[in-house]
Order: structure tokens, then sequence, then C-alpha cells
């Protein structure tokens, strides 16, 4: 009996228990979604503690030994992305309760909400191509369907162009894989990344990469395609809308992007540095241009979701300053745009949950009565611009110190500079809704939505305090799994039958 | 939704229910033959879909059976994970082929293969009516 299935298994099977529970008793939807959240926060801190000990857990499904059967290579970076997954899942379903109250037919929000849980759970775990493409849809459709949750126009269209550019992606994956395996004749990734070693760099090595790097691109919104991003995330539900652009893009592009990068085709700046610096090149551009772009916003969602776009991109930016630092900060920047934005769409939740309204032109006044998100809200945005006891500041950090140790002095100053735009567009918000005086009456957010908000403010000053201990124990291990390289196809086919 | 005419509802009324039976069979048979869970529940669907096409409904008849379909669907789903942890629970292993594999070619054989055809059978199919009851159900016509 082991853990690592039920990463998946548990909010797959709560996912359709929910339907029958709808018919028997509505209430206990929330509580019993809440528990499924919880036990997997738990899991994940378990998985954490686990591969201190053991850098590589491989799960056989069915028994049946790796280049055969599916595997889970559950490894210190799965175990990162599990722990910010359940961390998001667990906040969105507390704050979902009350905001989702004026809504009809929450069990069908909350059987999204799983499966979508269960897709990426499956995404970060997964030790199989195929299997990984899979979950990735399973979370995608979800997705599309939870951003078209209201049904109003607006969302409808949202969800469908969301659909069509997410689906274009999800299609230039698929194509890729049956490429790669008609080259290869496998689907395990380690046996994938010991076959391409053989193959070398050669012009379809690149096609292939090429083509999950456009796939990947659109999923995570980087800036020749992020034009889906900013209409479906605000569309969404807030709880959803956290999730969406706190984990999801993550999960779907930045960590399928990496894994495959780093472990699977084994680049490295050392053997591919032109690779290396279109990544650069991506991440910069997103900053830059959603940066600018979120500054003209009127819509307090939509700008947030620009900011998205462009924080995403400092991530692209660690993964290709390709040392230890830059990786590293890459994936504590993962962890702190999580918390960050997470937080900031639960606020945007919250005033709408209030005032019905997203303009930030008519919301001044809100912070009066809302001081807890207000304070939430300022949290978050020092946080996303890096002001130094919280843990954005370290993410930025050592994305700079990367870049310093790579020799990059020009990017580090690039891109301390650019997150001038993030405090110019987070002022707009401050300044015109929490801080200016205005006649827009608010009533408190509800007691659950601040357990959440406060839950994520918590975490963002703890991880920040004790940034020391989250290097060591989880950034750390996470940026080692990712530099070990091809190293990984050994590491799986060593770790077969350890038992823990 | 109206009815067809009378020589399409005699026909109907005769076959309907070897379609039914068809399905089922693709569905237990689909370790043995071409075929499986999937390919059953589509033609248990088909000839879900073909009682309504033929016979018509009522906005209210639909509303019950899209309830019911949604049990449905539900249970094909959880069946098929109660399976796949059942490994996990009683062999330790999650999806573990845990039942005797018995004789190849005989009914009873392969272990859990059969139990998980049925699951996706029922999942399916009920899957598939929700489908055509969202897209060609009443309601929608008559707020037109």
């Amino acid at each position: 009996m082991t853990f690592i299935p039920l990463f998946f298994a548990l909010p797959l099977a709560a996912a359709f228990i929910i339907p029958i529970l709808g018919k028997i008793a509505k209430s206990i939807i929330w509580i019993f979604v809440t528990l499924v959240s919880f036990t997997l926060f738990i899991l994940a801190l378990y998985g954490v503690a686990v591969t201190q000990q053991f850098p590589m857990i491989v799960y056989e499904m069915g028994n049946w030994p790796p280049p055969l059967g599916i595997v889970m290579a559950f490894d210190s970076l799965s175990a990162f992305m599990v722990l910010v997954i359940s961390i998001l899942v667990f906040s969105g379903s507390i704050f979902s309760w009350r905001y989702m109250s004026h809504y009809t037919g929450t069990w069908k929000f909350y059987t999204l909400y799983m499966l979508i849980t269960a897709g990426m759970m499956g995404v970060s775990i997964t030790g199989d191509l195929f299997n990984m493409f899979v979950f990735l849809e399973i979370a995608a459709i979800s997705s599309y369907a939870l951003v078209a949750f209201g049904v109003d126009a607006e969302e409808l269209e949202a969800s469908f162009k969301y659909m069509v550019m997410g689906e274009v992606g999800g299609l230039t994956f698929l194509l890729s894989i049956a490429l790669l395996y008609a080259k290869t004749s496998t689907l395990n990734l380690a046996d994938m990344a010991n076959t391409l070693q053989v193959v070398g760099q050669t012009p379809f090595f690149w096609l292939v990469l090429g083509m999950m790097l456009l796939a990947f691109s659109i999923k995570a919104a980087f800036v020749p395609f992020h034009s889906w991003l900013p209409d479906a995330h605000p569309a969404a539900p807030a709880p959803i809308s956290s999730l969406l652009s706190g984990i999801f893009i993550k999960v779907l592009g930045m960590y399928t992007t990496a894994r495959l990068v780093f472990n699977v085709f084994g680049l490295s700046r050392g053997n591919a540095p032109v690779f290396f610096n279109v990544l650069i090149g991506l991440g910069l551009l997103s900053i830059a241009f959603a940066g600018i772009t979120a500054l003209n916003q009127k819509d307090y969602k939509r700008l947030l979701g620009y900011s998205s776009v462009s924080q995403v991109g400092y991530i692209m930016l660690g993964f290709g300053i390709g040392n230890f630092y830059g990786v590293a900060g890459a994936i504590f920047y993962i962890l702190a745009h999580a918390l960050g934005k997470g937080l900031l769409f639960l606020t945007s939740g919250s005033v709408v949950n209030a005032t019905g309204t997203r303009d930030i032109t008519k919301l001044a006044g809100v912070g009066e009565n809302m001081s807890t998100t207000a304070w939430s809200f300022r949290f978050g945005s020092m946080s996303l611009i890096g002001l130094p006891p919280l843990v954005g500041f370290f993410a930025k950090y050592f994305i700079v110190l990367g870049a310093l140790k790579a020799g990059f002095w020009w990017l580090a100053i690039v891109a301390i500079g650019l997150s001038v735009l993030t405090l110019g567009y987070l002022l707009k918000i401050e300044n015109n809704v929490f801080m200016k005086k205005g006649r827009t009456k608010a009533n408190k957010a509800p007691f659950t939505m601040r357990v959440a908000m406060v839950f994520l403010v918590v975490l963002i000053v703890l991880f920040g305090v004790g940034f020391q201990q989250i290097i060591d124990f989880l950034v750390g291990p996470a940026a080692n799994a990712l530099l070990r390289g091809v190293e990984y196809a050994n590491l799986v086919f060593g770790s077969v039958g350890v038992s823990f | 939704m109206k009815g067809m005419s009378l020589i399409v509802r005699t026909i109907t009324t005769v076959i309907i229910g070897f379609i039914f039976i068809y399905g089922i069979y693709i569905t237990l048979h689909g370790h043995l033959t071409p075929g499986g869970g999937f390919a059953g529940g589509v033609i248990v669907a088909g000839a879900l879909i073909l009682r309504i096409l033929v016979f018509g409904s009522e906005p209210a008849d639909e509303k019950k059976s899209e309830i019911r379909t949604s049990i449905f669907e539900s249970v094909g789903a959880l069946l098929f994970i109660g399976i796949a942890l059942a490994g996990l629970v009683i062999a330790g292993t999650f999806f573990l082929n845990f039942l005797p594999k018995g004789i190849p070619f005989n009914l009873l054989s392969a272990g859990i293969i059969p139990f998980c055809n049925i699951a996706i059978g029922i999942k399916v199919g009920a899957g598939l009516f929700s489908i055509f009851l969202a897209l060609a159900a009443v309601k929608y016509v008559v707020k037109d």
C-alpha cells in the first residue's frame, strides 16, 4: 500500500462521488471537497518528507515494469509541484463555499474542480509521455468548462477562444508525441531519454522540441500566444481564476517544458546555449509586453491576468539561465507566484462578491470595510513586487543571482528594472480600490473567504522568513532533480522496486 | 420531441432489444473479440437514442432520464476507479490484475479486464446518451 496513486485517484474518485452526493444532500458537498483537498495537502507534505530520503520513487501501475508499463516517477520536483497544487486547491475550496453560493448547479463546479486537480496532480507525477498528455487534457478540458461556468456571453466567448487555442497547443503536443514514438519506439520518459541520447541533436530532435515548446508556450501563455489568458482567467469564478493563474499554467506549461528539456531531451546551457537563449528571449518578451499592457487595464481581474503572463516570464527566464541558482530561482518563483497571484485573485473574488463589479474606477472606497481583503492584497502584491521579508523577494533574488553567476549582468539589471512594471500595475489597483476614499459600499468579506486569504498570507510570510529551509528541503532538491539531466533515466530504472 | 411514422415505430419495436443486447454482448466479450467497453457503450447509447428519436419524448421524461444518466455515469466511473483502488487495497498495487486469470478465450477469464469493460460500457453509454440529451433535448427547442 503506497500513497503515490492516491494523488490522482482520490480527486478522481471524489469527482464522481459528488454528482451522486449532489442528489442526496447538497450541503455536504463543500465539506467533502474541503476534506479531500485537505487530505491531499497532508499527503503532499508527507510526499515532500519522503523525498528527503529517497530522491526518486518509481511506482509501477499494475506491477508492469518500466519500459512496458506506465510508471509514476515521483521525485523532488514532483513533490514540490504536488505541494503547491494542493495548497491552492485547499485555499480555493475553502474560499468557494460562500463565493459559489449564488451560482446554480454547484455540484458541477465541484466535480470539475476535483477533475482539474486530478489532471494537474497526474501531470506532475507521471513518468510516461502519453500519460502526461492524457492528464494534461483532463485538466485542460475541465478548465474550459470552468471558465464558461457563469454561462454569460462574455464567459462563453472567453471559454471558446481559450478552447480553440488550448487545443491547438494540446494537439501539437500529441503530434510531437507521435513523431517521438515513431522515432524512439517508447513512451516512457526515462527510456525515451536513453534513446534520444543515441538519436543525437539532429534536425528531427530540434523539430520535435520546437513543436513541444510551441505547445507549452500556448498552455503557459507566453507573449505571442498569450491572448486567451486575459480573457479566460478573469471570466472564471474567483477560486478557479486563482487556481488557473496560480498553478495551472505552470503545471501545464512550465513544469512540462522543464521536465522534458532537462530530463528527457538532456539539454543544458553547456550543450545547447542557443536554445536556452531562446527561452530567455521568450521570458523577457513576456515580462515586458504583458507588463506594459497590464498598466492600461481597468478591469481588476483582467489586469491580474496580464500580470500572470508577465510573471510567468520570470520563471522562463530562470529556466533559461540554466545554472543552479537560475533553476532554483525559477522553481522558487513558481511557489512565490502561485501564493501571490492565487491570493490576489482571491481578493478580487472577495471584492466582486461584495460589490458585483470588476471595474477598478467604480470601486473606490471598498477598502474601508474590507480591511482583511485590503491587507491580503497588500501582502500579495508586496510579495509579487519583491519586498524583502516575503517569499517573492527571495525567488526574484535567486533568479538575479543566477543571472550574475552565469555572467549575464545586463539580464540581472533588466530583470530588476522590469519589476517596476509590477509595482506600477499593482499600485494602480491599490490606489483606485483600497486607498481611495469613495462612496462604494461594501460589507466585510464572509468568514470562510477571510480564512482562505489569511491562510495564503501566512504562507507568504512563513515561506519568506524561512526561505533557507525552503531552499534546503524543497526548492534545492527540486532544482537538482532537473539539473541531474539524463541521469534521471538511470535513477528511474535504478529505483524500481525500492520500497519505503 | 415528436415521434416518427408507424413503419419506423414497428420496425424499431422489433430491433431495439436486439441492438441493446448486442451492445451488452460486445461489452462482455471485450477481452475476447474486437470491441470492448467503449464500443459496447456506444451501441447501448445508440439504442437509447433511437428510442427517443422514434417514439418521441416529453420534457418531464427527459428531465428524469437526465438525472438517471448522470447517476449511471458516475456509477460507471466509480466502478472503474473502484476496481483500480481494489488492486491497491487487496494486493498493494494500483490497477493490479488481482483476480485469477482463468483459461484464455473463456468468457470468465483475464481477471479484472471484463469488469473494467463493464464499467467503461456503463460510463460511455450514459455519457453519450447525456450528450444527446444536452444537444437535442426538447427544452431548448421549446425555449426558442
